[in-house]
C-alpha cells in the first residue's frame, strides 16, 4: 500500500511548503515513538498526570432494561474531560523531542484546544490555539480554560468561522512557523502522518478495553460502538480490534452525527451522506457540492461538527470491517438524558450519539451479550446546549432566545 | 466582450508608454483551433521573449469572478491588452489553505457570486482565440478532482488553458492530474518554496513544463515589505535544478521590490496587490500602468 494510504484513502495533499515539516514528523514518528524511553515517559504521563487507565464501567440499570451487558469505556474520566489528552500528551512529548518549542492546535468545541494547552503547560511548551470566531463565542468557558493554561487563543474570522476554518488557519500558521512549531493535530485525519500518529496514540483506548473485557467477562465484546467526527476516539477504540485476527467476530459500529435530520439541513455524516474528495490534506469522504466546494456541517455536538472524516474510517467502511450509522440530534439528546438518570453519568453529546445507536437498536443486539460504548468525553461542557434544547430538564428555563436554531439550511 | 481588441493591437497602442517598459508588441497567440490540445511550451516561450527584450516577465493573478463576474471579465481583457505575459486565473475554493486573507476573501466572494470551474472554462473558451496572453489556472485540487481529471484536461485545453498550478498537490500526489494534463499538452507547473530541498526540486523537475513557481516566503499569499533571507539561496538552488524559467511569487506589490532583490527572476507573479486594487474600484489597466510607471 502506498505510504500514508488506507486503501485508496489518505495521502498528503498539502502545499509543498508543508512537506518538509510533515516529512520531519514522519521521521520522528518512526525514530522516536517506538523508543523505550519515549514509551515509558508517555506512559508515566498518561498514568500519573492524565489518569489512565480509565475504567470499563458496567451499566447495571441500562443492562437490565436492554437485555445485554452495556459497558462504558470511561474516557470521560481522563484529565480535561475527554480522550483528547491521549493524543496531545503524545504529540507534545514528541514535539519536545523534536526540539520544537511551540504547539499549534485547531479546536472546534475547545476540548482539543484545552487538552493541547494542558499538555503544553505540563511540558513547558508555548501554545497557540486557532478557534473559529463563532466557536469562541459558543464555547467561552473553554476559551477561558485555554487562557488559564497559558495558551494564546486566536479567533479565526475567515470562512464559516468554525472548526474547518480553524484548521485552515492553523495550517497557514504552521507554514510560516514550521521551524519552531509542531502542529498538534486533534484528530485521526489530515495529511499523512497525522491519521496514523493520532490513531496510534489513541489506540490505548482499544488496548485497555480488550484487556478489561477479558478480565470482566473473559472474552472480547460482541459489539463496540464509538462516535465519529474526525474519528480519533473511534480509531483508537477500533484499531486494536481490527488489527487483532482473534477479534474478527467483534462487531464495530461508528456513529456519525446527522444534525436535525430534517430535509435540507446540514449534517456531520460524510461517511454515510458524503462523497470522496480532498480536504485538509487527505483524500477521504467529504460533505461537498457538485463543484467540489466544501459544505458547512452541523451537529448539536460541536465535537462532531466537521465536514470531513479520517481516511482510515473511509477505508474501514469501504472494506466492510466497520459499519457506520447516523444518529440525529434528538436521539443523542434522549440518550444523554437517559444515561444521566439511569447511571449517574453525564456524557458528552458526542459520545451520546454512540450510546443512542445502542439504545435505538437494542432489540437487534445480542441478548445476554456484551456491548461496549466508548464514552469519549464528559458532558459538563455541554450545559448551555442542554439548557437550550431540554429546558424542562433545567429549571428555571433560560428565557433568552435560541440563537440560530438547529437547522442550517443549505 | 470585444473579441477584436488584441487582434488589431489596440491594447498595445492604448498602453504604449507602459509597454515600453513592460515589453512591446509580441507575436499573437496561436491557438490550434479545435485540436483539443493545449500548448505548454507557449508559457516558457513568453517568458523567454520578455527576458530577451530585457525585462522580467509580468504574470498577474486574478481570482475568477472577483470583484464581480463582470469586473473579472473586464480585468482579464485589460490585463491581456495591457501586456501581461501570462495570466494566472484563480479557481475559487472554499478552503484555500495556501492563501492569505486577500485571496481567501476574493474566493469567498467569487463563490457567493456563483463562480465555478465549469463557468470559468466556458468563459475562457469563448475568448480563447482573441486572447494573446496564455492562461494558467491556479486552484486547489478538489474542484478539479470532482470535475473529473480527464474531462478537465480536455476542457481546459479546449479553453486555451496552457497550464495549471495546484497549490495543495505536491509531487508525491500529482500523478493522476499530471498524466491527464500531459495527454492534452497542458503544463502542471511546479510550486516550490524556500524550504524545498534539491532532491524534492529534482522530483518536480522530472515532469515539469511551462515555468516553475518559486514561493518567495515561508507563508501564504499576500503582500510583504521584505523577503525571507533564504530566497536568494532557494533561487540559486532552483536555477541549478530546473531548466525552465523561474517565476517568483507570493508577496509582490510593486516593482521597487524587484529592484531590491539580490537576483533577477525570469518572471514575477502579482496577485493580492492587484485584487485589492480591483476591489477598491481600480481597473486592471490602471494597475498595470501604475505597476510599470516606477
Amino acid at each position: 500500500m502506498k505510504k500514508g494510504y488506507f486503501g485508496e484513502f489518505g495521502g498528503c495533499f498539502v502545499p509543498e511548503l508543508l512537506m518538509p515539516p510533515l516529512l520531519e514528523l514522519e521521521e520522528a514518528c518512526a525514530d522516536i515513538l517506538p523508543g523505550e524511553e519515549f514509551r515509558a515517559e508517555l506512559d508515566g504521563l498518561l498514568r500519573g498526570y492524565a489518569g489512565r487507565e480509565t475504567p470499563l464501567t458496567l451499566c447495571p440499570t441500562l443492562s437490565r432494561e436492554l437485555g445485554f451487558n452495556l459497558y462504558l469505556k470511561r474516557e470521560d474520566l481522563l484529565h480535561t474531560g475527554a480522550h483528547k489528552m491521549n493524543n496531545t500528551l503524545g504529540q507534545a512529548l514528541l514535539a519536545k523531542r523534536m526540539g520544537k518549542s511551540v504547539l499549534a492546535a485547531e479546536t472546534g468545541a475547545g476540548q482539543h484546544g484545552v487538552a493541547t494547552a494542558a499538555a503544553a503547560a505540563r511540558l513547558g511548551l508555548s501554545c497557540v490555539v486557532f478557534m473559529g470566531e463563532e466557536d469562541t463565542r459558543r464555547q467561552a468557558a473553554n476559551v477561558m480554560r485555554m487562557r488559564l493554561l497559558g495558551a494564546e487563543v486566536r479567533p479565526v474570522a475567515g470562512g464559516t468561522r468554525t472548526l474547518k476554518d480553524a484548521i485552515n488557519e492553523a495550517l497557514r500558521f504552521w507554514i510560516a512557523e514550521q521551524r519552531t512549531t509542531h502542529y498538534c493535530f486533534g484528530t485521526a485525519a489530515g495529511p499523512h502522518p497525522f491519521p496514523t500518529l493520532v490513531r496510534d496514540l489513541q489506540s490505548v483506548i482499544g488496548e485497555e478495553t480488550k484487556a478489561q473485557c477479558r478480565s470482566a467477562f473473559g472474552a472480547l465484546p460482541d459489539v463496540v460502538a464509538a462516535c465519529v467526527g474526525g474519528g480519533s476516539n473511534a480509531a483508537g477504540m477500533f484499531h486494536p480490534f481490527v488489527a487483532d485476527r482473534a477479534a474478527g467476530a467483534v462487531r464495530l459500529a461508528g456513529i456519525e452525527a446527522g444534525g436535525t435530520g430534517e430535509p435540507g439541513c446540514h449534517t456531520s455524516a460524510p461517511l454515510n451522506l458524503g462523497s470522496p474528495g480532498v480536504l485538509h490534506g487527505q483524500y477521504s469522504m467529504l460533505l461537498q457540492d457538485a463543484d467540489g466546494q466544501i459544505l458547512p456541517s452541523h451537529s448539536v455536538s460541536a465535537g462532531l461538527d466537521y465536514p470531513g472524516v479520517g481516511p482510515e474510517h473511509a477505508w474501514f467502511r469501504k472494506s466492510g470491517r466497520v459499519e457506520y450509522h447516523v444518529v440525529v440530534d434528538a436521539g443523542a439528546l434522549r440518550a444523554f438524558a437517559r444515561l444521566c438518570r439511569s447511571e449517574g453519568i453525564i456524557p458528552a453529546l458526542e459520545s451520546s450519539h454512540a450510546l443512542a445507536w445502542v439504545l435505538e437498536n437494542a432489540a437487534a443486539l445480542p441478548a445476554g451479550g456484551n456491548v461496549v460504548v466508548n464514552l469519549s468525553g464528559r458532558g459538563d461542557k455541554d450545559m448551555d446546549i442542554i439548557r437550550e434544547h431540554m429546558p424542562d430538564l433545567c429549571l428555571p428555563a433560560r428565557t433568552a432566545e435560541k440563537e440560530d436554531g438547529l437547522c442550517h439550511r443549505q | 466582450m470585444s473579441p477584436t481588441i488584441n487582434q488589431d493591437g489596440k491594447g498595445e497602442r492604448t498602453l504604449s508608454s507602459t509597454m515600453e517598459q513592460a515589453g512591446g508588441p509580441r507575436p499573437a497567440r496561436t491557438l490550434p483551433p479545435g485540436s483539443g490540445q493545449g500548448d505548454a511550451s507557449v508559457l516558457t516561450r513568453r517568458i523567454e521573449e520578455a527576458n530577451a527584450a530585457g525585462r522580467i516577465a509580468f504574470i498577474p493573478f486574478i481570482t475568477a469572478g472577483f470583484p464581480s463576474p463582470a469586473k473579472f471579465s473586464a480585468a482579464l481583457r485589460e490585463l491581456d491588452e495591457g501586456g501581461a505575459d501570462i495570466i494566472e486565473v484563480g479557481v475559487p475554493f472554499s478552503d484555500p489553505v495556501a492563501d492569505g486573507p486577500v485571496v481567501e476573501e476574493a474566493s469567498r466572494r467569487a463563490l457567493a457570486a456563483g463562480t465555478g470551474l465549469r463557468g470559468i472554462l466556458e468563459e475562457l473558451a469563448a475568448d480563447a482565440a482573441c486572447r494573446r496572453a496564455p492562461v494558467v489556472l491556479m486552484g486547489y485540487y478538489n474542484p478539479f478532482l470532482q470535475y473529473g481529471l480527464t474531462r478537465f484536461a480536455q476542457d481546459a485545453a479546449a479553453a486555451g488553458v496552457s497550464g495549471c498550478i495546484v497549490p495543495d498537490l505536491p509531487v508525491d500526489e500529482d500523478g493522476p492530474l499530471r498524466a491527464a494534463l500531459a495527454a492534452r499538452a497542458v503544463a502542471l507547473i511546479p510550486l516550490v518554496g524556500v524550504n524545498t530541498s534539491p532532491a524534492r526540486m529534482r522530483a518536480y523537475a522530472r515532469g515539469a513544463a511551462g515555468y516553475v513557481y518559486l514561493v518567495s516566503v515561508l507563508g501564504v499569499t499576500g503582500e510583504r515589505a521584505a523577503f525571507a533571507d533564504e530566497l536568494a539561496g532557494a533561487f540559486t538552488r532552483a536555477a541549478g535544478v530546473f531548466s525552465l524559467p523561474l517565476a517568483v511569487g507570493f508577496g509582490f506589490s510593486g516593482p521597487e521590490q524587484l529592484k531590491n532583490l539580490p537576483f533577477r527572476p525570469q518572471a514575477v507573479v502579482v496577485g493580492s496587490a492587484l485584487l485589492r486594487f480591483l476591489d477598491a474600484g481600480g481597473s486592471a489597466a490602471d494597475f498595470i500602468r501604475k505597476f510599470f510607471a516606477d
